[in-house]
């Protein structure tokens, strides 16, 4: 305990740790627990069975009753412990009931029964981490089908966007031509332009388009994003001239110039704007929601939102699916943590 | 073995290299004879025009069909079969006899949605830009395990906002887990999303919850812009940490601030996705904002109200837009 303590107590330099210290630590680590809680009972709710789940108070940790096949009846039995008539506290199987009246058969000598009233019998339980609702989820869920579209959706419109945003970035960072500055200005001001404002014309056009219930109409409207044109202008900017006019006098072509030196040399932008979109499309909510009405093209969060409108008591079912709806993008942050943190101090963006 | 194995990936992402570059190379089929015939500076367009295409047709072209439909009626979503109404969607958003109270207006739902929206907005405010202060406070300290808490703080931001919802209704429920806590400390469970101040001040909690991460960052890259040699300056001067904090820390960190508290308040008038999943709008009207007022009456899956839809639109596009021009007014005034 003490070297603990003096372990935290330890500060960088000769500070002496302080009452701040304390408050700050106190405050960091309820935070910590305001901020995981949520998110760690969620996990632990979706490993408890139907039974557990509904029941108040509820427990911390996922349990559940073991049953036994017992020789002689159908099914599986469940387990309880009982309390004899003698005071001994036996583990037995639960054979049939009656008003207040349980027949219990011990599962070591299935021929004999003792008949006991309910009071003196108590469900065993032990802790278990069910996987029942992941594997009837994905059965009844879609969740294969949903899974697919969402990462259908991500990876096409992440490589859309990338290419089409850093072309434009490319093309108004590299040339002088008439209409340049008119164009940037025209694009970046419409980040002030965001979705809701234009919901009505956009689902007009989608329908023109006939991208109504087309993923298409997910992937593409969104990937020509001002803030990934101005992310990425911004870099190339810092790009030298000079080793694009050298390439020029070796003979390389305007694209190949855009395909061998200015994308691997914008990598670092690229692979925030890229997290970014991945962020963005594996979340998005209100879009597809107005593009997509058949079920069978929803992607994860507008399935998993139809999903409790539909159900709204089929809590085991939808909190495993919205489990492993965070799974990738927390695995993502986790090994892109530093990354993705520094990305955002820089540029502000989200 | 293992020479073969390391081998192995090394191969096959050249594989995979040498295959998108032949693509790319493709390109310059049609690309090198473009070049010829216009020019090195025309290739520009080029570049540009396939991001154009789909921000004219996705972006700008929806922006000015907006107004067309807020000035036309009807159910008919092609913009032919929709009569010309002249101000009528705005005069029907705007028939109100006291604004205050939304029952004697017309549209009692939009000023309900306004009204909801003006006060989450806030209380929002005020709540994210006090927790992201002391988060990027805390964390601004010379502490252990900087970056763990850090990630804790940001990992909500990350998160679907469905998924928020409906981890925080799980745990609101009537019979959830913080009812549970609830009683076992002596009391009775309580309606969090079933009374209306209760949903309000959850839905404001929760957004707070899941968003201050990404403001603590830049908060906290603000609080490390500032030189130590100012507080160094201050502590031989004899300041004690809560007047550096009031003489250097704050000034310093204003504009940071203020750029925050503006970005806050743009995203907080545009809330739909996780309250529309936690309450639906509920109890009643009382959660209701003002883009989930734009979507259920122009998707209105009987009796779409696309006129009414785009004309509240435009009134939220223009609450953003005077926003906006005041973050680009304070912006200038801090500069100089």
């Amino acid at each position: 305990m003490t070297t603990v303590l003096g372990f935290l107590g330890r500060t960088q330099g000769k500070r002496r740790f302080a009452g701040v210290d304390l408050l700050t630590y106190l405050y960091l680590g309820i935070g910590t627990i305001i901020m995981f809680g949520p998110i760690l009972w969620l996990i632990m709710s979706s490993f408890k069975s139907q039974s557990e789940l509904v029941k108040f108070p509820p427990t911390l940790l996922p349990y559940s009753q073991p049953s036994v096949t017992v020789p002689g009846y159908d099914k599986p039995l469940d387990l309880y412990n009982v309390t004899l008539d003698d005071g001994t506290v036996k583990q037995m199987a639960l054979a049939a009931r009656v008003g207040l009246e349980a027949t219990m058969v011990d599962p070591a000598a299935p021929t004999t029964t003792v008949k006991v009233n309910i009071k003196q019998i108590q469900s065993v339980e032990v802790m278990s981490f069910n996987l029942d609702n992941y594997t009837r989820g994905v059965a009844a869920f879609d969740f294969g089908v949903y899974l697919r579209n969402s990462v259908a959706v991500t990876f096409f419109a992440t490589i859309l966007t990338l290419l089409v945003n850093s072309m434009a970035a490319f093309g108004l960072s590299k040339y002088r031509f008439a209409g340049r500055n008119a164009i940037f200005v025209l694009i970046v001001s419409t980040l002030l332009i965001p979705l809701p404002v234009i919901l009505v014309p956009v689902f007009l056009v989608i329908t023109q388009v006939g991208w109504n219930n087309n993923l298409l109409g997910v992937i593409v409207p969104a990937s020509a994003t001002p803030t990934g044109v101005f992310l990425l202008r911004q870099y190339m900017l810092t790009i030298p001239d000079e080793l694009l006019d050298s390439a020029r006098i070796d003979g390389a072509s305007e694209w190949r110039i855009y395909w061998q030196i200015i994308l691997p040399l914008a990598t670092p932008a690229l692979a925030v704007l890229a997290i970014f979109s991945v962020m963005w499309r594996w979340n998005d909510f209100l879009w597809p929601l107005i593009v997509l009405s058949h079920k069978e093209l929803f992607t994860l969060p507008i399935a998993l939102n139809s999903f409790q409108g539909q159900f709204d008591t089929q809590w085991d079912v939808l909190l495993a699916m919205t489990v492993l709806t965070l799974l990738p993008i927390t695995v993502v942050f986790a090994f892109l943590q530093r990354f993705i943190t520094t990305g955002i101090a820089t540029t502000g963006l989200k | 073995m293992t020479s073969e194995t390391r081998k192995l990936p090394g191969q096959a992402r050249k594989g995979i290299d040498g295959a998108v570059n032949s693509i790319a190379s493709l390109a310059d089929i049609v690309l090198e004879p473009l070049q010829r015939r216009f020019g090195v500076q025309k290739m520009a367009y080029f570049f540009v025009l396939p991001n154009l295409i789909i921000f004219g047709i996705f972006i700008l072209l929806p922006m000015i069909l907006n107004f067309y439909y807020a000035f036309t009626a009807g159910i008919h979503l092609l913009p032919q079969d929709r009569p010309f109404v002249g101000a009528q969607n705005f005069q029907t958003l705007f028939a109100c006899t006291n604004f205050a109270n939304p029952n004697t207006c017309n549209q009692d739902i939009f000023w309900r949605a306004v009204w909801n929206t003006i006060s989450f907005v806030f209380f929002q405010v005020i709540g994210m830009i006090g927790f992201s202060l002391i988060t990027a406070l805390a964390l601004n300290r010379r502490i252990r395990a900087r970056g763990f808490f850090r990630s804790v703080f940001f990992y909500p931001v990350l998160l679907s906002p469905v998924v928020i919802g409906l981890i925080w209704k799980w745990i609101l429920q009537r019979d959830g887990v913080l009812n549970s806590i609830v009683v076992a400390l002596g009391g009775s469970q309580l309606p969090f999303l079933l009374n209306a101040d209760w949903a309000r001040a959850w839905i404001t909690l929760i957004s707070i919850w899941a968003q201050m991460g990404f403001f603590t960052l830049i908060l906290l890259a603000g609080l490390q812009a500032i030189p130590s040699e100012l507080y160094e300056a201050g502590q031989i001067d004899g300041a004690n940490s809560w007047s550096s904090f009031r003489f250097i820390t704050l000034p310093m960190l204003a504009p940071t601030m203020l750029v925050v508290t503006v970005l806050v308040i743009i995203r907080a008038v545009q809330v739909f996705d996780q309250p529309f999943v936690l309450t639906g709008g509920g109890p009643g009207t009382a959660t209701v904002y003002m883009v989930q007022y734009i979507y259920s009456t122009g998707f209105d899956p009987t009796t779409p109200q696309y006129g009414l839809a785009a004309a509240a639109s435009i009134v939220l596009g223009a609450a953003l837009l005077i926003l906006t021009l005041v973050q680009l007014r304070l912006g200038r005034a801090t500069e100089l």
